[in-house]
């Protein structure tokens, strides 16, 4: 039979139960709507964790003092100062997969400008700090290697705490003080964002770690380091050379667990995502389930179509339709039933992610291949669950359609 | 030239749990081109049965049926499908029309189902010229509906036609219509006749019967008698008479 014709038969057919029609394109609406929006949800929360990550530079490395695994800091004396400055000579030369490190030293200190202050975080950290990071300055220059030999009271601005100082004004070359210390503001840096732990990374100061060390907190060891690997292939050897380099140099025996920490980037970007995907799965499961009701309500639907419509059945069959002609007819049916509802439901789910976004401020990300799968989902439960409403239309006997009232 | 029907010792047999019951037991029959032949008998005889089979909505238990030269008695159920398509022709006593699906369309029904399939414009043409071969021309944008019982069984015989079948098979197909209709749709069947179209009905009205030339009474799943008939009725004739005693009841004589 031609498929057009059969299309347009299938339309005048739904058609003439509309309401009984969208009833039952309703479960595969929501089932489908469901499937779009908790994806496009999930995919925004991944995208946001994506770009959080991403903020922390390209193939990057942790190490940070103390072993989070064995209980978190404490253990030991010294675990909290295990990161010298003999470490930091060594990852630079030592390390053949290591690019660049920079070491950290962080403090919080009040900071004034005039009339105006306020209490922010400060980095000490080495020349290739903001490079590691890929943080883009947005005005004035970074600071040098001999600031950093010096000691200087240089200092990068992070975009919230030049607002908070200075307002409109440009904040490069001004005086601040820290901690009454004064400190010439080389460089704006660009905006970084909201970091994973939910912190705003652009409410900082970046100073050269000399110069934190000596004149601000006081301290002879690092927190961590930032370290960047040659490349994303390299970053577990990267990793392994770090661990065997640092081992040496705290004279570590064998049986000691290590007292510092390396983490790669994409280790930390696990534990973050895994969370939101279980979350994902979770939410992907129930729009499956109802995807599942929203089929069976199809089936229903098909095989009440089939009763009332026994006679035209019988009526095709006389004049030469084929079983296969009668499981077309009613499989296009189920198809274009379920089709026109994953449409939709799409429609739906789309604009419901909107809403979302848009009321609560989370972030949505629609994917293009999800509105297929769901579509083409939406066929097969066409299919699926019409397939054996139209098999049993099309084993109708001829003669007995034709005498059904 | 071969009959368009050839039955030769045609059985069918029913079983309904343990008990068999036989419906047809032994029927030989031809039907040559251009006959117009009505198939009688009570219910019970066989005739249905008998119909089914030469319609090839059913297959005989035994014996051989050749229609159109081809043996149909051991076809599959796509096989009858496809041979009901293209020899047959089917008129019913309720007529059999898709509701809610115009005159023409209702017409193209079988073309749908044709292989290879006809083009649009071919169906619309072969529909209006089946239609107009019936005397329904302008009706054909009508839904069944909002036709009446004569014109509906019109369109069904449009429809049986359509394909040029060898046999056009008509059951009841004046059961549900007055007698003034019915003696209309026998003159349309009288006059296809005419034009060469070989016609089997079944019927239990001796009267129907009589505008056929031949009738087959069937009893008990036999074939009791098989002859022409005699003092055969002309629809024609027939409509005239009707009038006329109209005309009498309805003027006053004075």
């Amino acid at each position: 039979m031609i498929f057009f014709v059969t299309l347009r038969i299938a339309l005048r057919a739904l058609k003439r139960n509309l309401l009984r029609t969208l009833l039952t394109m309703l479960g595969i609406i929501i089932g489908v709507a469901a499937v779009i929006a908790m994806v496009s949800i999930g995919n925004g929360a991944k995208a946001m964790v994506e770009a959080q990550i991403a903020s922390l530079g390209q193939n990057v490395i942790m190490v940070f003092s103390g072993n989070f695994s064995r209980g978190g800091v404490g253990m030991g004396f010294g675990s909290m100062s295990s990161l010298t400055a003999d470490d930091y000579a060594g990852l630079q030369k030592e390390v053949p997969e290591v690019s660049a490190v920079s070491p950290e030293v962080r403090t919080g200190a009040q900071v004034t400008f005039g009339n105006q202050n306020l209490s922010t975080s400060i980095l000490g950290v080495s020349v290739d700090y903001i490079e590691i990071r890929s943080w883009p300055l947005a005005g004035g220059a970074n600071f040098t290697d001999q600031d950093v030999r010096n000691a200087n009271k240089v200092a990068l601005i992070g975009s919230t705490t030049a607002k908070t100082l200075f307002g409109d004004g440009d904040p490069v070359g001004q005086i601040i003080r820290i901690k009454n210390v004064p400190f010439a503001v080389v460089g704006l840096l660009g905006t970084k964002g909201i970091s994973m732990m939910g912190s705003d990374q652009d409410d900082v100061l970046i100073i050269p770690y000399t110069s934190a060390m000596r004149r601000l907190a006081g301290v002879t060891s690092f927190r961590s380091f930032t370290i960047q690997a040659r490349g994303p292939q390299t970053m577990a050897a990267a990793q392994e050379q770090i661990r065997d380099l640092l081992r040496q140099k705290h004279r570590l025996p064998p049986a000691r667990d290590d007292d510092f920490t390396v983490r790669t980037q994409q280790e930390i970007s696990d534990t973050a995502t895994s969370t939101s995907n279980v979350m994902k799965w979770l939410l992907l499961s129930v729009a499956c389930v109802s995807l599942l009701v929203g089929g069976i309500g199809v089936m229903n639907i098909m095989l009440v179509s089939v009763t009332e419509r026994t006679r035209e059945i019988g009526i095709r069959m006389a004049v030469g339709a084929k079983g296969r002609d009668v499981l077309v007819q009613f499989l296009i049916e189920s198809i274009v039933l379920s089709l026109i509802g994953g449409l939709l439901g799409i429609i739906l789910g789309v604009v419901s992610s909107k809403v979302v976004s848009g009321l609560m401020n989370w972030p949505t990300l629609i994917s293009p291949e999800w509105i297929f799968i769901a579509f083409g989902v939406s066929a097969l439960v066409g299919i699926g669950f019409g397939y054996y409403p139209a098999h049993k239309a099309a084993q109708l006997d001829p003669i007995e359609s034709l005498r059904y009232e | 030239m071969p009959p368009i029907i050839q039955l030769e010792k045609i059985h069918k047999t029913y079983r309904n749990g343990d008990m068999a019951v036989h419906a047809v037991r032994g029927v030989d029959l031809q039907i040559e081109k251009g006959e117009f032949v009505a198939v009688m008998g009570a219910s019970g005889s066989g005739k249905s049965t008998l119909m089914n089979i030469l319609g090839c909505l059913d297959q005989p238990s035994e014996g051989r049926y050749l229609l159109d030269g081809i043996d149909v008695s051991r076809l599959g159920r796509d096989e009858l499908a496809e041979i009901r398509n293209r020899k047959l022709g089917f008129v019913f006593q309720g007529f059999n029309l898709l509701s809610r699906t115009t005159a023409i369309e209702n017409i193209e029904l079988p073309m749908f189902y044709s292989r290879p399939p006809l083009r649009g414009r071919e169906r619309r043409e072969r529909a209006n010229k089946a239609l107009q071969l019936v005397g329904l021309g302008p009706r054909g944008d009508h839904h069944p509906n909002q036709l009446s019982g004569g014109q509906q069984q019109r369109v069904a015989i449009a429809r049986a036609l359509v394909m040029q079948p060898a046999l056009l098979l008509a059951d009841e197909p004046t059961g549900n219509l007055d007698s003034r209709t019915s003696i209309e749709i026998m003159g349309a069947f009288q006059e296809l006749n005419e034009q060469g179209i070989t016609i089997a009905m079944v019927t239990h009205e001796l009267d129907v019967a009589h505008y056929a030339r031949r009738t087959v009474i069937m009893r008990d799943g036999l074939i009791l008698t098989d002859k022409p008939v005699e003092s055969r009725l002309d629809a024609k004739v027939e409509l005239k008479r009707l009038e006329a005693t109209h005309t009498q009841t309805l003027t006053p004589s004075g």
